[in-house]
């Protein structure tokens, strides 16, 4: 796998480069990360390493869990060996049990695509591994804006303020041809949803890694509000 | 949580001695300058009319007259590039920003000089450390 690592955007300053030139950084606490899972392609038919960021409380013993904020089974069972009935027939059949990482279930969890050479079940991952990176592409959800209208979600101009324009100032004007095709085409940018989705911004400088505080700082934006949760993956844009 | 790492990373990134001074008070500004290779120290000289910002993005802003033209200088208080700040003369003003000195001429831009002695300052620059 590209290296990456799973982390949660904690917000954006100013810092100062040795020649007092302005650096503006998005500050990102990435790591430490388990790994919970190795895909690989004879089980899986394609190979990834799977991380989790950030543990997920369990619910209190003998507790029914209520909210999606504690640990389902199926979640603390993906980290650690559950007895069940099933697992007991396995092994009185004879099967091998998946290796399991013996960590927290983990609130945060996505796979890396890549080789899994030099990668085990349980290891832990810090922030270290970006030291001698230099770019990194850091995908998240933007911020949710609900619907909204086509000037602010597709830049659209709009209409004049004036000329006998009637309370049509921000609408999008004419979407397409008359009597032939007779329809609008598909695809037709519109107002809608916006926000909210997966984003990605390639080729973020590395400005700082912080081990003792598990602190990764990038020059420029990163997608999402402060405290979203972010993939952070070694560029393959860098020239 | 998340608070108290970005004051940590602010904190690394910020000067950790500033000179103390106030709003109202005339200061000399030097600015290291580069030119080519060279660095030299140019100094601006005015009254600080405002303070802006918090951390490493704190700024203050300089006013001076220069041959009768207004001239405002905006500086990042912890930059390198600032390599000193000198209180010259304290004034005596009633509101953090002196905004309304942009609309007077002459005379009339004079402050009443404040008289504060050295230890007095000293006291009030070690207060203000502690608050930061």
């Amino acid at each position: 796998m590209a290296v990456g690592l799973l982390g949660r955007k904690v917000g954006m300053t100013q810092i100062y480069d040795p020649t007092g030139k302005v650096i503006s950084v998005t500050v990102i606490q990435a790591g430490p990360c388990h790994v919970l899972q190795l895909r690989t392609e004879e089980r899986d038919g394609y190979e990834a390493v799977q991380l989790g960021y950030l543990d997920k409380p369990r619910p209190a013993a003998g507790h029914q869990r209520r909210t999606k904020r504690l640990a389902s089974r199926s979640q603390r069972g993906h980290v650690a060996k559950l007895d069940s009935k099933r697992q007991r027939r396995r092994a009185a059949a004879g099967v091998e049990p998946a290796p399991k990482p013996n960590c927290e279930p983990k609130r945060f969890v996505r796979e890396f695509r890549g080789s899994v050479d030099g990668y085990e079940v349980g290891q832990e991952l810090s922030v270290g591994v970006f030291s001698d990176i230099q770019a990194v592409d850091v995908v998240g959800t933007s911020k949710g804006r609900g619907t909204a209208g086509a000037m602010k979600r597709h830049n659209f101009r709009g209409q004049r303020a004036t000329h006998g324009v009637k309370k049509c100032h921000r609408h999008v004007g004419g979407t397409g041809c008359s009597a032939s095709p007779a329809r609008m085409f598909k695809g037709k940018k519109a107002a809608g949803q916006y926000g909210n989705a997966r984003c990605t911004v390639r080729n973020l400088r590395v400005v700082e890694v912080d081990l003792e505080n598990n602190l990764l700082l990038v020059y420029g934006a990163v997608p999402g509000p402060n405290g979203g949760f972010v993939t952070i993956q070694q560029t393959n844009k860098l020239k | 949580m998340s608070q108290q790492l970005m004051n940590m990373v602010e904190k690394a990134n910020m000067k950790e001695e500033v000179s103390y001074f106030e709003i109202g008070d005339t200061v000399d500004v030097h600015c290291r300058i580069l030119e080519g290779e060279k660095e030299r120290i140019q100094v601006f000289t005015g009254v600080v009319i405002a303070r802006s910002g918090s951390g490493t993005r704190e700024m203050f802003t300089v006013r001076r007259i220069v041959q009768g033209e207004g001239v405002e200088r905006k500086f990042p208080l912890h930059s390198p590039r600032i390599a000193r700040i000198e209180v010259k003369r304290a004034g005596v003003v009633r509101r953090a920003k002196l905004y309304y000195l942009r609309d007077r001429v002459g005379k009339a831009v004079r402050l009443k000089e404040r008289r504060i002695d050295a230890a007095k300052r000293e006291a009030l620059a070690a207060k203000a450390k502690e608050s930061n």
